[in-house]
């Protein structure tokens, strides 16, 4: 049973994606869209979904990440929809409720350890120095007052939470 | 002298230190001065920390900003995901003051401030504008002769609107920087589809990803490309890394490193040992 919710629009309104009631549903998105074309994924239905507050059917569902925010939707909507906030105001609410996928949790964590989402290889390092590049890159993690500081970033906004088990 | 803070990202500097060091040697032999940003963090990746909670995004990229702002220094990245993700957050920033106001709240706590003053570059862009086609022409020592495939990838043009660089659905600028060292830039079918990695879809989906990679693959070699060149590390990592079990063999240059080539710039220079598809020169 298909349970329409309208408090999940200003659940989506307060994570940035108002304007998804703007969609009238021409389809121009879906047409262009090059994940559409190798996958379920079809951006119209999501935008109509969320204007009805399909909320349980959008954030477990698998079509919700396989957007690549490319942007060629949003060049192309003849009422300017903002497809790729609304997607990711979608996600945020999606993963603030726990369904996030292993391989992003992965990322996340490497984001919240070390203030990259690359992990750092000793090849590589090697490999800098031998160029004559500092083997250490000038970032955060040159400097771990840099790096406490954003830590500090990531509790305060409720990163921590995303990371956890 | 035009002089910008150089911001890294993650990929260029922990997976391809050729794209750093060559954007370095090409900025410097065209007169433009980079600063490194010291202390800078990831952009956050617009595609998965964004995702994941915009707050932390916006507060750690407006982090990032900040820091130029207080050298004074406009940003310029050398990757589509780290233009992609400042540009918007500056765009936000100095657009929303209640989101500029909030921010600041965070970076309060860890004795900063942004003014929301920050102007966000891409190296390419700068390239174009900046220096100039004409330039870059002069300082080549040694012409190229390669047929290639320019990759503009998304967020280098897109959202449009906002970053108004180049017409998004047949754009040029990338094919006459290129043609500036003397390299072919072949037409090709479908020349702004998407590589696939972005929006966290190469960690999710990575056979969903694979699929945009091949369709862009299969368009290249039918137009006769011997090199593909990109201007974003993230774009380069996926086409570098996907072509062999696909059954291609097409070696990738960032923008940088083709500059750098045809300035005289060496194999181990460029640090081609990074690269997964081999790279003959
Ligand atoms: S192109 Fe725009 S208006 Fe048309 S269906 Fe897609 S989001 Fe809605
Ligand atoms: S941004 Fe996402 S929904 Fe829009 S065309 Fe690209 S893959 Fe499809």
């Amino acid at each position: 049973m298909v349970t329409p919710n309208p408090e999940f629009a200003k659940e989506i309104a307060a994570a940035g994606g108002e304007m998804v009631k703007m969609c009238f549903q021409c389809g121009t998105c879906t047409a262009g869209c090059p994940s559409g074309r190798r996958t379920s994924y079809r951006v119209r239905k999501l935008m109509r979904m969320a204007q009805l507050g399909l909320k349980d059917e959008i954030i477990a569902s698998d079509e919700l990440w396989e957007c690549s925010t490319c942007y060629t939707c949003v060049e192309r909507c003849p009422r300017q929809v903002p497809i790729v906030d609304i997607v990711v105001a979608l996600r945020n609410i999606s993963v603030a409720e726990g369904h996030m996928r292993p391989q992003h949790k992965g990322t996340a964590k490497n984001f919240a350890k070390i203030g990259h989402t690359v992990k750092v290889d000793d090849k590589i390092t090697a490999l800098r120095g031998q160029i004559g590049l500092a083997e250490v890159p000038p970032t955060v993690l040159a400097n771990e007052k840099a790096m406490a500081d954003v830590s500090k970033i990531l509790a305060l906004t409720g990163f921590d939470k995303i990371v956890q088990e | 002298m035009a002089k910008y803070a150089f911001f890294l990202g993650c990929i260029a500097p922990l997976r391809y230190p050729g794209i750093e060091k060559s954007t370095r040697e090409v900025c410097k032999a065209l007169g433009v001065e980079l600063v490194d940003l010291k202390d800078a963090s990831c952009c956050p990746a617009p595609g998965v920390i964004r995702a994941f909670n915009k707050k932390t995004w916006l507060a750690a990229a407006a982090r990032n900003l900040a820091l130029a702002e207080k050298e004074g220094l406009e940003i310029v990245t050398i990757c589509n995901g780290c233009y992609g993700s400042l540009f918007d957050a500056a765009y936000e920033l100095a657009h929303e003051p209640e989101l500029l106001e909030e921010v600041n709240k965070i970076l309060a706590e860890i004795g900063m401030h942004y003014n929301g003053t920050t102007k966000v570059h891409h190296f390419a862009e700068v390239l174009h504008r900046e220096v100039g086609v004409e330039k870059i022409k002069e300082k080549v020592t040694n012409p190229l002769s390669y047929q290639v495939a320019a990759f503009y990838g998304c967020h280098f043009l897109k959202p449009s609107n906002i970053k108004n660089i180049d017409d998004p659905e047949d754009p040029s600028i990338l094919d006459e920087l290129i043609e500036a060292t003397g390299a072919k830039s072949m037409p090709r079918k479908q020349k702004v589809l998407c590589c696939g990695a972005g929006g966290g879809l190469k960690a999710a989906f990575g056979d969903v990803a694979k699929k945009f990679t091949e369709t862009n693959l299969e368009n290249m070699k039918e137009s006769g490309a011997q090199y593909i060149i990109d201007v974003c590390p993230f774009c380069h990592l996926q086409f570098d890394g996907v072509q062999k079990e696909l059954g291609y063999n097409i070696p990738v240059l960032h923008l940088s490193q083709l500059i750098g080539l045809s300035m005289g710039m060496t194999a181990e220079d460029l640090a081609l040992s990074a690269h997964i598809t081999p790279v003959t020169l």
